[in-house]
């Protein structure tokens, strides 16, 4: 086997020791928040803007952005991992538990996956015990302030222990699903599922 | 221009130049002059035209004229997956300069 | 070494593999931009505009990839000419500047880009407008056009912030002089040398339409830099009569270099 080409002295992006426990493996924590799109930022006006809970649920429900901001809130802090290999500890955020969002439909028992899917046309799928028992949750605010459209701004699904591809930036609804069926992503070579601990990273892996 | 108001996202943006080297792993052609019609709204035009978002999990090629994606491009350890069905074609011309 | 290519047939090349350059000289252009001599094992002639991808990596095996235009002319067999920028939390670019000696070794891969191209065969008038970095792909035409002894009306209009930003100031000055048919217009947005007289703002429609309209409309225009710099001109362009098609760009990113 050739031996690989090492440039001398080069050592990228090296992880914080202090932070190592908390990093999954093959991640280095940044300083900034790195902006990662597949796209134009959409410009949704807030008038116009809807979450929707659709698909195998007995009968969907849509909230209107003053009917959303209306729901019971939490604040969370969560350690974030981006598939690019940097990942930030201790984010802020702001947002409606996806349990409290599933209050107000009734699932069907076939539901058995998630669909996350958003203004411009992005979607990432998920098994619908990750997003369920306060594993996720739809974000509004970020470090305190409105979440900026370049990080998903007015809303984003924030799933924390997953990659973060998983949390689909201008979400505008779930849909729930009998099977699975792969996202934007995911059927791009990214992995179906995506846990960073055990660095499932590209399908395959 | 007023660059306060300008989307970060778009300042990040590139054009098909950037993905000519995995474009060219791929077709073993060049492929930045090649033409290509997008299957949304018949534009056509170059690769090299084409806006890239490359800051993301892969390469987005998309429309200049409507923003339509054209081409993604991810690179894993073991593979490249390409999905061209955002263009009716792409047109890889041989010639000489 | 040089390895000879029959032909010079851009659509047709060999399957693009990685190589090991190594750096032969290292020659500092403005406070923050380097020029990097690299000579290629298996060179082949580039075309003006084209880049190469250039790839760092680690002893664990993390990678780091970004690509660089070729500032050299092809006349210049065997070896390339990239010229980096370094940027501020530059991953490639930090390590170009800050550890690479004459002597180590990169990978490369390349030459890459057959739209954003001009070669002396095409014609002229030509238009080159640089943004910052962006006069990188430029010079490449610029020093082709005076090696393939081309005289085509040229002008090269170069947008920097200040004086110190000029890349290639001093060689520039040379060719606007002895480059026949070359003219070479500068704007300073931010700061201006003593005493001048010229260009001080940003590039608008009023400074386009009077540095382009003695080349004519059938141009060939040529555009690179920051994306948001390389929209407005080319749409300023479009705007002042020339057919989209003749105006080619090439867009770094938010900066110059993508890394």
């Amino acid at each position: 086997m050739a031996k690989r080409f090492v440039s001398r002295g080069f050592t990228g992006k090296r992880r914080d020791p202090e932070a190592a426990d908390r990093l999954p493996p093959g991640q280095h924590v940044t300083p900034g928040f790195p902006v990662l799109s597949a796209g134009p930022t959409p410009r949704i006006s807030l008038d116009g803007w809807t979450f929707t809970i659709e698909g195998l649920v007995q009968e969907p429900v849509t909230w209107s952005w003053e009917e959303f901001l209306a729901l019971p809130t939490q604040t969370y802090v969560a350690d974030i991992h981006c598939v690019t290999k940097w990942s930030k500890l201790g984010t802020e955020w702001e947002g409606v538990s996806v349990d409290t969002l599933f209050e107000h439909v009734a699932l069907d028992p076939k539901a058995k996956y998630v669909m996350a899917f958003c203004y411009g046309g992005y979607t990432t799928n998920l098994p619908l015990p990750d997003v369920v028992g306060g594993k996720a949750f739809v974000a509004y605010k970020y470090d305190g302030r409105p979440l900026s459209p370049e990080h998903g701004g007015p809303a984003r699904l924030v799933v924390p222990h997953l990659y973060f591809w998983k949390s689909a930036k201008w979400v505008r609804g779930l849909r729930l699903l009998k099977e699975d069926q792969p996202g934007f992503w995911e059927s791009m070579g990214y992995h179906n599922h995506g846990d960073p601990w055990k660095e499932e990273r590209y399908r395959g892996d | 221009m007023d660059e306060s108001q300008a989307d970060p996202n778009r300042a990040l943006m590139l054009d098909g130049n950037a993905a000519a080297g995995i474009l060219q792993e791929i077709f073993a052609l060049e492929v930045t002059a090649s033409s290509t019609e997008c299957e949304h709204c018949g534009h056509e035009g170059q690769v090299g035209t084409l806006l890239a978002f490359v800051q993301s999990p892969g390469f987005v090629l998309r429309c200049p004229a409507c923003e339509h994606i054209v081409m993604r491009i991810v690179e894993t350890p073991d593979a490249i997956y390409l999905d061209a069905r955002g263009a009716a074609y792409l047109r890889l011309e041989r010639r000489t300069l | 070494m040089e390895s000879s290519r029959a032909g010079s047939d851009l659509a047709v090349t060999r399957p693009l593999e990685w190589q090991i350059a190594t750096v032969t000289a290292i020659k500092p252009e403005t406070p923050r931009v380097k020029t990097f001599t690299l000579a290629l094992p298996d060179w082949m002639k580039h075309f003006p505009g084209q880049h190469y991808d250039l790839r760092l990596t680690a002893l664990d095996g993390y990678q780091a990839q970004r690509s660089y235009s070729v500032a050299s002319e092809p006349e210049r067999v065997g070896e390339i000419d990239l010229t980096i920028e370094r940027l501020e939390d530059g991953e490639v670019s930090g390590y170009m500047h800050d550890i690479v000696i004459v002597g180590d070794e990169v990978e490369v891969r390349g030459p890459v880009g057959g739209y954003f191209v001009w070669e002396a065969s095409i014609g002229g008038p030509l238009l080159l407008v640089a943004g910052g970095s962006g006069i990188v792909p430029l010079m490449a035409m610029i020093r082709h056009r005076a090696a393939a002894g081309s005289a085509v009306p040229s002008r090269l209009l170069y947008s920097v912030r200040t004086p110190e930003d000029v890349i290639y100031a001093r060689e520039l000055e040379k060719r606007r002089t002895n480059d026949a048919g070359l003219e070479v217009f500068y704007t300073f947005t931010r700061a201006q040398p003593p005493g001048w007289a010229g260009y001080a703002r940003r590039i608008d429609r009023r400074m386009m339409g009077k540095v382009v309209r003695p080349l004519g409309k059938a141009i060939h225009a040529f555009v690179c830099g920051p994306t948001l710099f390389v929209e407005v001109v080319a749409n300023g362009l479009v705007e002042i009569g020339i057919a989209p098609d003749r105006v080619r760009t090439e867009r770094f990113g938010p900066t110059g270099n993508t890394g």
